[in-house]
């Protein structure tokens, strides 16, 4: 198995603005998560956080360093290679979900991997095994707004799992969930953790990041402290 | 326990008599850990038995000065540096802990900072526990109750911090 970690990033410092209104989001921060590994992102608001997420997703570009998904540079790239790259192996889940009200569950599911040009029998099948992988089988014909909130997160969750995406870049995702539910979209995502994704998570919510392997501590857009990670033997 | 290096921690700013190092921990802890006088005492006598302290000459009213030596400001920056562990604290020693950096003056956000990195590792440790537990319900809500606990600690933490951050700012613009 490789032990290229399927994200990278290295001395990655991003800059808003010039000259003296210059202000610096994030300052030469450099971390690797590697296939089966959950790592959580704590730190308060405008400590670089979201700039963390959207480099490590190509949504952003770095003022200097380089950022790297499966051994990919992004630095350079044209954006129609990033988008395709984006696609192919980057599952997004933010606080909002973004599900499209008029579609159902499946079809929300579905409509990544369509626009990624698998054909339609396809990808619905492939929705559907997912959808059943985070238990919402009963209900992938059902429209948002005919679900609960915890379900609908889950959908959204196994729309950022199709396709066997193995970097899973989590925005707040347990947003206004109740911690039952918040601790259900953990179990979900480490259990992909553990069948070999990447997963970064950034969360404000210490018993949420508390599933991680690690959790790296953001202050001022540098890395302040991070836990270590557990023993081989508690895996 | 607590009650010696909170001592230690307000004589770092001065000589003090018995009296005043009372009436000062009760202030810096807001009374939620009232000392009584003896208290007091026992532990000065305990703190210069083993080399934390010296006592000066008695007053005229028969009153004692007590001067922190070396060893004991060493003894007070040991405890400073040194995470509470979960499971052996009297509930409130991390509390007494910070009130006590700050009334000692000292640099408190590198105390905030290691608390907070061995908090959330206890929080990991129990996390694991709860995912190995996780077909008996009795014992998944008995270690939910102490993330809970551990949860509460983490956002106090942070609470603090944002706290002094905004005091330490205050002081500088009324310098």
């Amino acid at each position: 198995m490789s032990t290229e970690p399927v994200l990278r990033l290295a001395d990655v410092t991003r800059v808003h603005g010039e000259g003296p209104q210059a202000v610096r989001a994030l300052r030469e921060v450099s971390l690797d998560v590697a296939a089966g590994e959950l790592i959580a992102v704590m730190g308060p608001s405008g400590s670089g956080k979201s700039t963390l997420l959207n480099l490590a997703g190509g949504l952003d570009t770095p003022t200097s360093g380089e950022v790297a998904v499966e051994g990919t540079s992004l630095t350079g790239m044209r954006a129609a290679d990033l988008a395709g790259l984006r696609r192919r192996h980057v599952g997004y889940v933010f606080q909002d979900l973004n599900l499209i009200p008029s579609l159902t569950a499946v079809e929300n599911v579905m409509l990544p991997r369509e626009l990624d040009g698998v054909r339609a029998a396809q990808a619905r099948r492939e929705a559907r095994e997912v959808l059943a992988e985070v238990g919402l089988a009963d209900v992938a014909d059902r429209f948002p707004d005919e679900i609960s909130g915890g379900q609908r997160q889950r959908v959204a969750i196994a729309r950022a799992l199709a396709g066997q995406r193995r970097l899973i870049l989590a925005d707040e995702p347990t947003g206004a969930l109740d911690t039952p539910t918040g601790d259900e979209v953990l179990q979900l995502l480490r259990t992909r953790c553990d069948a070999g994704a990447a997963v970064l998570l950034v969360t404000h919510e210490p018993r949420y990041a508390a599933w991680a392997d690690r959790v790296v501590f953001l202050r001022d857009g540098e890395i302040a402290d991070m836990t270590s990670a557990p023993m081989e033997s508690a895996r | 326990m607590a009650i010696k290096q909170g001592l230690l921690a307000l004589l770092s700013r001065g000589p003090r008599y018995g009296y005043q190092l009372r009436a000062e921990f009760e202030a810096s802890t807001g009374a939620t850990w009232p000392l009584n006088i003896g208290q007091v005492y026992t532990t000065l006598s305990r703190l210069e038995r083993d080399g934390l302290v010296t006592p000066g000459e008695q007053d005229e009213q028969g009153r004692v000065v007590y001067t922190i030596t070396e060893a004991g400001l060493t003894e007070m920056a040991r405890w400073f540096s040194t995470p509470v562990a979960q499971s052996d604290r009297p509930r409130d020693e991390l509390v007494i802990k910070l009130a006590m950096a700050v009334a000692a003056g000292a640099d408190v956000r590198p105390v905030i900072q290691a608390q907070r990195v061995a908090t959330m590792s206890t929080l990991q440790e129990l996390t694991r526990a709860k995912r190995a537990n996780a077909e008996s319900p009795a014992q998944r809500l008995v270690i939910d109750s102490m993330i809970f606990q551990a949860e509460a600690e983490q956002r106090w933490l942070d609470h603090c911090e944002v706290v002094l951050t905004a005091s330490i700012q205050t002081q500088e613009r009324h310098r």
